[in-house]
């Protein structure tokens, strides 16, 4: 008998961490749920198909590995937009620096404010999404999550949402492991943006849940950056129900381990989920895309829209999976994962995956792996532009189709400009 | 201007000589043409003045205004004031045409130690370029040649010359793809940069170009020389007999 890495004593370790947790009416008794989930299922290793391009070594154990702390420029992020603010500090809310959450046109409160036993409707989701997400692939990061983490935000939007409602997530420690649960409701006809940015934790993991209301439309947009040494995890679980929209986009810059989840199930009939992500890794990076969507509704669409730039070693990963149940039909899905790889040491692994139940449905998937296209470098280079210079506009061009996946010229704009920092800083 | 002397080129990848001594030179003021059969190594002599790699340079040299330019980068002589119209633009999905034109624009002037042009001045020449070649707002924001037509492309390729205002153009085949009306529009937007100061050398299959370019002089090159140098009476000359009869009147 081979060697077997003691699973159940690092999941023991994790959940002595939950009796040092607060009280908080209804979460309790999810929070007791996903333990005893957890206990049965372990958390992840190598051996697991999910993990094997990725090991999730670094993201479960039980000290974090402290990562230097940049200079969090990245608070200017989407400054020029009309949001709500809500800050955390290494995963701890901070009022000074947030907007006031009260007479705004959608509620907001916090996870570490819930107080009630029953009747919030928060309580018929948290931890659900994430448990019917379990099958039929195990997350047990994500199950973790739920066990454990005391704070996040809970989102309901009743109506028209103006003004986006844009998490910042700040650091100053050099070791913080933050847990974030949120939970996003957008009822029927209503709509909500969510923003995302900032380098959170040195190690973080969150996990976001979302609702979507028959007719009723979700933008997400996230930038995961720029420290170098952070872990993260993360786990995206939707559920669409009838004619409604789902778009959310994530760039990635720097981290030495990011693992992006994103579950959907489509469970209304023509409804809408884009995916889409774009990242940079320079050297000690590895960035892995997971991706699971279910269409178990007539007539949906979906697009999974994924991209890498990788140089210096960096690894890139991609597991990305449609589902088109029996009763699915007139499904149209659509998954595209490429990588530019900026020199020879990097790697890119990719596995598509499409399990086709319904008999009418057009599906299409594609990966590539290629280098900078020599002939477009010398038609720059031929005008005067630099090479260094001419392979950023490369760069920025190869990832152009992720970031379009945007759909507001502003937020695309400041994507953009975000990134030609992140190659600008690169070339000097 | 432009100085060709026994121009030597091979290709890297295999043990092929492509150019076996080209003599050329081209004065300020003047347009050269040259002309000749497939695989005489018209495009070669183009691509290796501007630095596409894949040649390798065996002998000779080329000067542009005194300066030897074969061991510089590509954006190094662009800087020093050579253009090549391609016969085959490239497509850059993702990069707006505008942003693409002003990034050039800069940085041959940031290698000159020139100062940046202001984005203002820089949409007031764009536009009134653009104008005379028939582009309009929309091909400027698309991305640089996506969903371009042939028409379109050299267009691109013309206002690209016009805006960066270079000392030495070559025009590679700019007239392959081109119906007639577009061959007058490009046509006019090259006249239309003639001046004492500027050289150009018209790489061409064929002598219709040459009706609206009208070239103070036309080499014949075959099998990686210049064999025949003439006035434009040697393009109605190809134009009539084909190359045959001149190839077999040098060898």
């Amino acid at each position: 008998m081979g060697f077997v890495e003691p699973k159940n004593s690092l999941v023991d370790l994790w959940l002595n961490r939950a009796e040092s947790l607060t009280e908080h009416g209804w979460l309790e008794q999810h929070r007791l749920n996903a333990q005893a989930r957890l206990q049965s299922m372990g958390l992840p290793n190598r051996r697991d198909e999910y993990w094997k391009y990725t090991r999730p070594d670094r993201l479960i154990e039980s000290t974090v590995p402290s990562a230097v702390t940049l200079s969090s420029e990245d608070q200017s992020l989407f400054s020029n937009f009309e949001q709500i603010k809500i800050v955390f500090i290494d995963g701890v809310f901070s009022p000074e620096m947030s907007d006031n959450l009260e007479g705004q046109d959608v509620s907001i409160e916090l996870l570490s404010q819930t107080k009630a036993k029953d009747g919030h409707w928060a309580s018929d989701m948290y931890g659900q999404l994430e448990a019917t997400g379990q099958s039929p692939v195990e997350r047990p990061l994500a199950t973790l999550n739920t066990a454990l983490a005391e704070e996040g935000v809970l989102v309901h939007a009743k109506g028209a949402t103006l003004k986006p409602v844009h998490l910042v997530y700040l650091r100053q420690n050099e070791s913080s492991d933050v847990m974030l649960h949120h939970v996003v409701k957008v009822d029927s006809g209503a709509s909500l943006s969510l923003l995302e940015s900032g380098p959170a934790g040195a190690r973080s993991n969150f996990v976001l849940e979302t609702d979507i209301g028959a007719a009723g439309s979700f933008r997400h947009v996230r930038i995961q950056g720029r420290d170098h040494q952070r872990l993260a995890a993360t786990h995206h679980f939707a559920r669409l129900h009838q004619e409604s929209i789902f778009k959310s986009f994530t760039l990635t810059a720097n981290g030495a381990l990011t693992r992006n989840e994103c579950v959907i199930e489509l469970l209304g009939d023509d409804g809408i989920a884009h995916v889409a992500g774009a990242c940079v890794g320079d050297g000690d990076f590895v960035h892995d895309d997971t991706v699971f969507v279910t269409h178990d509704a007539v007539g949906c669409e979906s697009r999974q829209v994924f991209k890498k730039v990788l140089r210096n070693g960096a690894t890139g990963v991609f597991q990305g999976k449609i589902l088109v149940k029996q009763d699915a039909q007139k499904t149209d899905g659509y998954q595209i994962s490429q990588s530019l790889l900026l020199d020879e040491d990097s790697q890119f692994l990719a596995k598509p995956e499409l399990e086709i139940y319904a008999d009418d449905v057009a599906c299409s998937h594609g990966s590539t792996s290629g280098a900078v296209d020599k002939d477009a470098l010398f038609y720059l280079r031929s005008r005067g532009v630099p090479k260094a210079m001419a392979t950023d506009m490369l760069t920025l061009s190869f990832l152009a189709e992720a970031v379009n996946e945007i759909d507001d010229d502003q937020l695309i704009e400041c994507v953009v400009e975000w990134l030609e920092g992140w190659l600008a800083r690169r070339r000097t | 201007m432009l100085e060709i002397k026994n121009l030597h080129v091979s290709l890297e990848e295999e043990d092929k000589q492509i150019l076996k001594g080209v003599d050329l030179r081209v004065e300020a003021g003047k347009v050269h043409a040259i002309m000749g059969p497939n695989g005489s190594g018209k495009s070669t002599l183009s691509y290796v003045l501007s630095g596409k790699a894949g040649y390798q340079v065996t002998g000779g040299s080329a000067t542009l205004l005194g300066q030897e330019i074969l061991d510089l980068e590509p954006e190094e002589r662009a800087a020093a004031g050579l253009f090549l119209a391609f016969q085959y633009p490239v497509e850059i999905p993702g990069v707006g045409n505008m942003t693409f034109l002003r990034t050039a624009l800069n940085a041959q002037r940031k290698m000159r130690g020139e100062e940046e042009m202001s984005a203002a001045d820089f949409l007031r020449i764009v536009r009134e370029k653009a104008k005379s070649l028939k582009i309009d707002a929309d091909m400027l924001k698309r991305p640089v040649n996506v969903g371009f037509s042939g028409g379109e492309k050299k267009r691109n390729e013309i206002l690209q010359m016009a805006l960066l205002e270079p000392k030495m153009c070559i025009l590679d085949e700019t007239d392959s793809g081109l119906d007639v009306d577009a061959m007058k529009l490009v046509s006019r937007g090259v006249n239309a940069l003639r001046d004492d100061t500027r050289g150009f050398l018209v790489i061409t299959h064929y002598q219709r170009l040459l009706d609206h370019i009208k070239p103070d002089v036309v080499h014949i090159m075959a099998d990686g020389r210049i064999v025949k140098t003439g006035g434009p009476e040697l393009a109605l000359e190809v134009e009539t007999n084909g190359y045959s009869d001149i190839l077999a009147e040098v060898a």
